[in-house]
């Protein structure tokens, strides 16, 4: 049986002006943040028994193992726990990212010098080698005024891994940061990206999320004067068995800020799950802003399931935009009979039509290398359903 | 010499209360080298026939035949019924997102030919169709459809009629929507598919503005899910005159 759910359009949103329990508050202290019952609004779609143990606490020296470049500009520090926090980081928002922080013994920190642009993407390559021990992870990320860089952060191998990451983005400066949960089947992740966008400062995010038995990420965002613009893609593929869940809050605290989230999400197999929750918040000296979320999922077989949940809290009126939609279901018939009526197969047409859902995003990401070995991935998942390879022309 | 025959076609589309009968015996046929234009009224079922013909999924055949040189088409996928000879310009061509032109076309000729062909040539041939019917070289790289205008979604449709060059092509209402350049330009390039001399074209159109550029040999009038006149190029002019009225009501009579 597929299970799917949707909210066409506002009138189904929760719109509320009164504080709501959906984005609990931020803090780094451990006790803010009890061991979840799995009944919570924020923890009812995760599979608690399958975390292994990562809400547990365990203290834990283990490492992902480190591949980075560093390109001119760009300088790297380790900082402990206590200096980290004093860089002003956006606070953990749940007990996982709470415990990256806490439990990390420090923090890697990337500065991207004030004005300097950097003239190759900067890669951090993060891999697991195994399921034995728990790993913490602590990044920071702080982008100087009017600096412009593009980030990857990239994950793979195989892991128990709880990440806090901060992303400071100063005045003026554009980033377009890429984070890649290219896990092998058994990892287990649990993480926090917290961005913090400067005045009058562009950063656009592409979250992919393709391998791992259970990732959940949670990404924050908000302002740091007025101004900011923040574009958030996201992608991901779920199999047979997979949970994958991303949950987007975006605090319009600052007026003249804009957002735009487009999360798209394919699912196959019995028993793949995916969770999309869009919270955004629209304070009352939120002034003149303009937000759209949209997250659309393509249920490919039977046996599925996608949860999408958009919510707007609207504090003030005085704005210029906010809306948001959510689609879950299966082909459009109309896409694929245009394709077929030219010739091509069935199986090819659905083939073609998932390659371009994913295409479309992919398109954003202006590396043209992670660009490339992420249309192969999905068409190497796409091969799963068709079961022979897409040849696709240039 | 190939054809294109319809015989006694009855059509249902799928609808909340149940199926409804939209065309109640349609016979028709087209021979290579001739263009015959359908014209009717609104909701006449005009673009039934068409999608039908092609096999949209919302349109049942209960009864009656398509043959394309002799070959069954009702039966066939609508992949298929391509790979026969048959081509479907659509009223409302469908966007699809992330899918380049190029590519679309590649995988399209690919599927009907049986072998990719050229990238070289193919690109050329591509960029060569598409400046013909007035798109710049920059559509090929698009997403099929996507953001197009009405016009540029119907040129796009014409660029493929000539590259991918079918037997039979069947154009729903490619007129309705253009402005008098965009008309001529389209029309250009039917008649240089037609001027190939052994293809087959329905014309279906709700005006007659069009066939002041594509001459047809044949006008159908359509009225209620069937023909109920036919004669030549002159009975589009009488049309022009008289409009659809004379045949709605003889055939509220009949009914």
């Amino acid at each position: 049986m597929t299970v799917t759910t949707a909210v066409p359009n506002l009138a189904e949103a929760v719109e509320t002006s009164v504080a709501s329990n959906l984005h609990p508050v931020a803090s780094f202290d451990l006790a803010d943040h009890p061991v979840p019952n799995g009944r919570e609004e924020v923890w009812r779609f995760t599979p608690l028994r399958r975390l292994r143990g990562l809400m547990d606490g365990a203290p834990s020296d283990a490492r992902l193992g480190w591949h980075a470049n560093l390109p001119a500009g760009v300088t790297r520090t380790e900082v402990s726990t206590a200096d980290a926090i004093a860089l002003g980081l956006p606070a953990p928002v749940d007990r996982p990212s709470a415990l990256a922080v806490a439990e990390s013994g420090g923090a890697v920190v990337y500065e991207i010098a004030p004005g300097s642009q950097l003239a190759e993407p900067m890669v951090v390559e993060l891999s697991g080698n195994g399921l034995e021990q728990t790993v913490y992870g602590h990044l920071v990320f702080k982008i100087g005024a009017h600096a412009g860089a593009t980030i990857v952060l990239r994950h793979t191998g195989s892991a128990r891994f709880n990440s806090s990451v901060s992303v400071l983005v100063g005045e003026g400066a554009h980033l377009n940061f890429v984070g890649l949960q290219d896990w092998a089947d058994d990892a287990v992740h649990l993480g926090h990206v917290g961005i913090r966008i400067g005045r009058d400062a562009r950063v656009r995010t592409v979250t992919a999320s393709l391998g791992g038995d259970l990732v959940r990420l949670v990404e924050t965002s908000e302002y740091d004067g007025p101004g900011g613009v923040l574009e958030q893609f996201g992608l991901y593929f779920v199999n047979a068995g997979q949970h994958i869940e991303h949950r987007l809050f975006i605090d319009h605290n600052q007026p003249h800020t804009r957002s735009r989230v487009d999360y798209r999400g394919a699912l196959q197999g019995e028993g793949a799950h995916s969770v999309w929750v869009g919270d955004v918040l629209i304070r009352k000296v939120a002034e003149g802003i303009n937000t759209y979320e949209t997250n659309k999922n393509l249920v490919l077989t039977d046996g599925c399931r996608a949860d999408s949940v958009p919510n707007l809290e609207i504090e003030t009126g005085e704005i210029e935009g906010a809306g948001h939609s959510s689609t879950t279901g299966r082909f459009d018939d109309e896409q694929l009979f245009y394709l077929r009526s030219r010739g091509i197969p069935e199986d090819e047409a659905r083939r073609l039509v998932v390659h371009g859902f994913f295409a479309d995003i992919i398109r954003r990401i202006g590396v043209p290398d992670v660009e490339s070995r992420l249309l192969a991935a999905v068409d190497k998942e796409l091969e799963i359903l068709v079961g022979i390879p897409l040849e696709v022309a240039k | 010499m190939s054809e294109l025959r319809i015989s006694d076609l009855h059509v249902d589309v799928l609808t909340e209360s149940g199926p409804k009968e939209i065309l109640k015996g349609v016979n028709l046929r087209v021979g290579s080298g001739e263009v015959h234009a359908i014209m009717g009224p609104n909701g006449s079922g005009k673009s039934t026939l068409a999608y039908s013909i092609a096999g949209h999924p919302k349109y049942v055949i209960t009864s009656g035949s398509v043959t394309l040189d002799g070959v069954e088409l009702t039966h066939l996928k609508v992949d298929a019924r391509a790979k026969a000879g048959l081509f479907l310009a659509m009223q409302y061509p469908i966007e699809v997102p992330g899918v380049s032109v190029a590519n679309f076309l590649r995988t399209a000729k690919t599927a009907l030919s049986g072998e990719a062909p050229k990238v070289r040539t193919w690109v050329k041939e591509v960029n060569a169709a598409l400046e013909r019917i007035g798109l710049d070289g920059t559509f090929a790289a698009r997403s099929v459809n996507e953001g197009f205008s009405g016009g540029e979604k119907k040129r796009n449709e014409i660029a493929q009629l000539e590259l991918l060059n079918p037997k039979f092509a069947i154009l729903d209402e490619t007129d309705s929507g253009l402005d008098i350049d965009a008309l001529r330009i389209v029309s250009e390039g039917v008649n240089r598919y037609m001027a190939q001399g052994d293809r087959g074209l329905l014309l279906i159109t709700h005006y007659t503005r069009i066939l002041n550029y594509i001459k047809p040999d044949f006008v159908h009038v359509f009225v209620d899910g069937h023909i109920v006149a036919e004669g030549g190029a002159e009975l589009a002019d009488r049309l022009e005159v008289d409009g659809y009225d004379r045949f709605v009501k003889a055939a509220k009579v009949d009914a």
